[in-house]
């Protein structure tokens, strides 16, 4: 079982990040379980959301607390919120933010971590630039398929298909289509180094 | 048809493809997204003949249920927590009167302390109100439950409650399975009311009835509900006739063969446990789950009949009888009458508490050992509560409970 936790902000599509990724996985025949944890829903309020992937039924209901992928849709959670708890050594982590995991303070962090699973990705300039709104879900998804292989970009195509209205869908689907190509990129560079 | 939905979305879905004639809700978390899907599908045409009633409180909300039940209408309705003891007197006398409405319980805590998050507090509350109780496991059986429920409230002429874990399934996407029209319709016949106020037939539902027939007139409620016991399983097995695939009956007993250990739940913990079962049983532990999916009536034959063999019976529950325990215990122990065996009470996941693998592993290790005490509070943080106690015992004016909890636990406002 694959295991995700999302971290982001309330109105950051926080929780459609984690359907989206399972409706991504279902379209893959795959077994999925997304779930919010349901805090306090106000927009800006601390929001968590998990998904799990399976080959078989899902019958675990407890939150995520050991996740095998961490993603992070605003990084000023970085400070505020125990964001790595339970996070093992071979995670993936993508973090939103133009900023290196040096740059964020994080570099002590990711020490000894494969570097090859490590990743920041620009989602909300992404968001503006094809979008029109700051929200990160969508290209930190396409990333999250980019860097762990778990999912083809065209699943999480599908699924922001069956999700949005078709303008909304083709506007989000570009800036997934340029953070998986960015991701990509960031492993080719990480593969040379 | 394999879909990847919401639970609240799967609800409404199969709720649609039952054809309601009436639904009636007041909004209240985690049940608002069904009525809220219900209501844009009486909109837009996709669930054609319902009339969608908006009231002004789940009083209403009974209230129109009862009066579209007993005109002839198939009627539904959702509600959780104080939704639905707002509506307790209506929900006494639409099973008073024999009407079967069903409706939706997106279980939640009850206050005081406010809290949005699940326990099965809300329902635990009416177990006697007479409505026949279901509970869920998982999506699917929520769906499948709610097409079960109209056949069987119809059949018998009670109203009907189908039992879910609020957010835990409400707002959970998962597979479900979504049947055809066809199927539903092969399965659940026409509404034909067994009452009705009808002006070519006119009649008065809703007498006073005095000592020399109130007796009776709760006898056949019972009666009624003894009935049920036996039209659950039948109703069951037809839908995997139809629908192919067990849902609902009356308990669900998951490797209890030769289990000296097993625990008792009801919803979707049972997933959870048979999770930590499954584990146990690879150490050895000759544990086992008993699923219990008709809480009212409540199953005592075969509650019996999958425990009595067992060495120790654990019963988790998410609701607690304050001043004495376990609710769902109370239960089970009538079923275990002059059979010996060890009954431990754990009292788990209140007000949304996790229930994770880790504390049930502990627990039922515990319990297998027979190191568990008759009533636990799992997860319980008893420094939280000794100073609290401690506070009381030194300060007369202690000031409030739940302020002080949150005070001393340092938590402001939201918690992740």
């Amino acid at each position: 079982m694959f295991q995700v936790r999302i971290h982001g902000r309330g109105g950051q599509g926080v929780v459609s990040a984690a359907e989206l990724l399972a409706v991504a996985a279902f379209r893959e025949g795959r077994h999925a379980q997304a779930f919010p944890s349901f805090g306090s829903e106000r927009t800006g309020a601390p929001v968590v959301a998990f998904c799990r992937i399976d080959d078989r039924e899902i019958r675990l209901r407890e939150p995520v607390a050991r996740p095998d992928a961490l993603i992070i849709q605003d990084s000023t959670l970085l400070h505020q919120v125990d964001l790595f708890s339970g996070v093992p050594p071979a995670a993936y982590i993508l973090i939103n933010s133009t900023r290196s995991f040096d740059e964020l303070g994080l570099g002590e962090f990711v020490m000894g971590l494969d570097p090859r699973r490590l990743c920041t990705v620009s989602a909300t300039d992404l968001a503006m630039k094809h979008v029109g709104r700051a929200v990160p879900n969508v290209p930190l998804l396409a990333g999250f398929a980019a860097i762990s292989g778990l999912l083809h970009l065209e699943s999480v195509i599908a699924a922001i298909r069956e999700k949005f209205p078709a303008r909304i869908a083709e506007s989000n689907i570009l800036a997934a289509a340029e953070a998986y190509d960015a991701v990509m990129k960031k492993l080719a560079g990480e593969l040379h180094a | 048809m394999l879909k990847q939905i919401e639970g609240s979305r799967a609800v409404a879905e199969a709720v649609a493809l039952c054809r309601p004639e009436v639904i009636c809700a007041y909004p209240i978390s985690p049940q608002t997204h069904i009525v809220e899907a219900l209501g844009e599908m009486t909109r837009t045409g996709e669930l054609p003949g319902c009339e969608f009633i908006n009231v002004e409180s789940e009083f209403a909300a009974m209230s129109v249920a009862i009066g579209a039940s007993a005109a002839g209408a198939r009627a539904y309705t959702a509600t959780a927590s104080q939704g639905l003891l707002f509506m307790a007197e209506a929900v006494f006398n639409a099973s008073g009167l024999g009407l079967p409405i069903v409706m939706t319980i997106a279980n939640r805590a009850i206050g005081a302390p406010i809290n949005i998050w699940n326990d099965h507090s809300d329902s635990m509350s009416m177990r006697d109100c007479g409505w026949i109780q279901l509970f869920a496991e998982t999506n699917q059986e929520a769906l499948d439950l709610h097409i079960q429920a109209f056949r069987l409230a119809e059949e018998i002429s009670l109203p009907v409650m189908v039992c879910m874990d609020g957010f835990i399934l409400t707002h959970a996407v998962e597979r479900v399975d979504m049947p055809t029209l066809e199927q539903v319709v092969a399965f659940l016949p026409p509404y034909e009311p067994r009452q009705v106020l009808d002006p070519a037939e006119p009649v008065s539902i809703g007498a006073m009835v005095g000592p020399e027939a109130f007796m009776e007139v709760r006898y056949l409620a019972h009666a009624k509900q003894l009935q049920a016991l036996g039209l659950i399983p039948e109703f069951a097995a037809e839908f995997k006739a139809i629908f192919g695939r067990d849902s609902g009956g009356l308990v669900r007993p998951y490797r209890c063969g030769d289990a000296d250990t097993i625990v008792v739940a009801m919803g979707s913990v049972l997933g959870t446990i048979e999770d930590v079962v499954d584990e146990m049983r690879g150490e050895g532990i000759r544990i086992g789950a008993l699923g219990i999916k008709s809480f009212r009536p409540f199953p005592l034959a075969e509650v019996r009949t999958a425990l009595q063999q067992a060495k120790r019976v654990v019963v988790l529950e998410k609701s607690l009888a304050v001043g004495i325990g376990g609710i769902l215990s109370m239960d089970v122990r009538m079923a275990l009458s002059h059979v010996s065996l060890n009954c431990y009470t754990a009292i788990a996941g209140l007000g949304g508490r996790p229930i994770t693998k880790t504390s049930l592993h502990r627990l039922f290790a515990d319990a297998h050992a027979d190191r568990l005490g008759r009533l636990t509070f799992l997860d319980l943080d008893g420094k939280a509560v000794d100073r609290v106690l401690e506070r009381e015992r030194q300060t007369r004016r202690s000031g409030p409970i739940a302020e002080n909890i949150l005070r001393d636990l340092g938590i402001v406002g939201a918690r992740l």
